[in-house]
């Protein structure tokens, strides 16, 4: 079983410059923030639903920089249409990194869509994003590395994790004016 | 920005292009189309389709983040759908713009429109945008292009409300 902030960690240990890290709201934000205090993560901490339109434009304003949007299932199954939207105006330069815990952990884990009959990989497949699998094992962190620098997306990566409650990571500011400006100065 | 042409759309895209808007996104409103035709024949602006209009709010504000200018033209009732995603460009002072073609307010035909189109100022206001309106044909560019700046200079969000008076009610026949 994946843990979440593990994952993470290990996915943006060794980040090259190119790199942009947006993350949705909740948990995901916290897994962001405890990779460090990095001016190239904008972290979402509400407008839950909206991480997903932001991510892809973002990437069609920036084709030379790698997109990558880390968020949970509870956010990704608010804007499903997102994913119609991202594989119907494609970009190449765009990963999303489903955390899937089945759950709403932060507000006392109750279940998901995904603990009951519905499949995100499946929903962007139809969606019309073509590059997206799931990962089960750490084993296959080489694999989301290798879709985030080095294949064209738009790419859809579903990772399966333990639904846990874990410690919240703060971003250095709440203050929304000053974390989008730290993030756009960077571009 | 001294001269505007009798078509209120080519005004509109006028301001586009002189503003430096280079992503249009949309959910389609027969008042738009030939705005949004406009914006699809020209390879410097970069058309999304949405599947609802919540979606260009989040676009538009990466796209800023990105240092790309951009526009979401939408039918009043999309406004609606917007509302807590105009909470992103609010807590953030993103600079935001928004067309709406109304709605339900003048010569309606469909009933079906007049919640959303009484509901639209109300809501706009309710999270901070600034409305423009426009009930002129002639007043359609200027009107866009302040509401453009208002955005683009002061980090706000603006909408510019087209009237349906303006625009004219659109008639259904049965059958």
């Amino acid at each position: 079983m994946i843990i979440r902030r593990d994952f993470v960690n290990k996915l943006l240990e060794d980040r090259k410059d190119n790199l942009r890290v947006i993350s949705g709201i909740g948990t995901s934000t916290w897994d962001l923030m405890s990779t460090g205090d990095e001016k190239n993560n904008f972290g979402f901490i509400g407008a839950m639903g909206q991480a997903l339109p932001f991510a892809l434009g973002l990437s069609i304003a920036q084709p030379d920089k790698k997109i990558v949007l880390i968020t949970g299932d509870g956010d990704t199954l608010m804007s499903l249409g997102s994913l119609a939207t991202i594989a119907n105006h494609p970009v190449s330069n765009l990963t999303v990194i489903v955390l899937d815990n089945e759950s709403y952990v932060e507000t006392g884990s109750q279940p998901t869509a995904t603990a009951g009959k519905t499949n995100l990989e499946l929903i962007a497949k139809g969606s019309g994003i073509e590059n997206t699998y799931t990962i089960f094992e750490r084993t296959d962190d080489y694999k989301v590395l290798k879709t985030i620098y080095e294949e064209d997306g738009p790419s859809l990566v579903v990772v399966k994790c333990k639904a846990e409650s874990t410690p919240l990571i703060f971003p250095h500011s709440f203050d929304g004016v000053t974390a989008i400006n730290r993030f756009k100065d960077t571009m | 920005m001294e001269k505007f042409s009798k078509d209120w759309r080519n005004d509109i895209y006028d301001v586009f292009k002189n503003i430096g808007i280079s992503l249009v996104s949309h959910i389609p409103d027969a008042g738009h189309t030939p705005l949004i035709d406009l914006c699809e024949k020209d390879n410097n602006i970069d058309v999304v389709t949405l599947t609802t209009e919540e979606e260009g709010v989040g676009l538009s504000c990466g796209a800023w983040a990105g240092g790309k200018k951009s526009a979401l033209l939408m039918q009043s009732s999309g406004v609606g759908n917007c509302i807590n995603a105009l909470a992103l460009p609010n807590i953030c002072r993103i600079p935001f713009l928004t067309i709406v073609s109304m709605r339900g307010e003048w010569g309606e035909f469909i009933p079906w429109q007049v919640p959303m189109g009484l509901g639209t100022p109300k809501v706009l206001e309710a999270m901070d945008v600034k409305i423009f309106r426009v009930d002129y044909k002639d007043e359609v560019g200027e009107t866009v292009n302040a509401a453009a700046n208002f955005a683009f200079n002061t980090r706000k969000s603006a909408a510019v409300l087209l009237s349906q008076k303006m625009i004219g009610a659109k008639q259904f026949k049965n059958g």
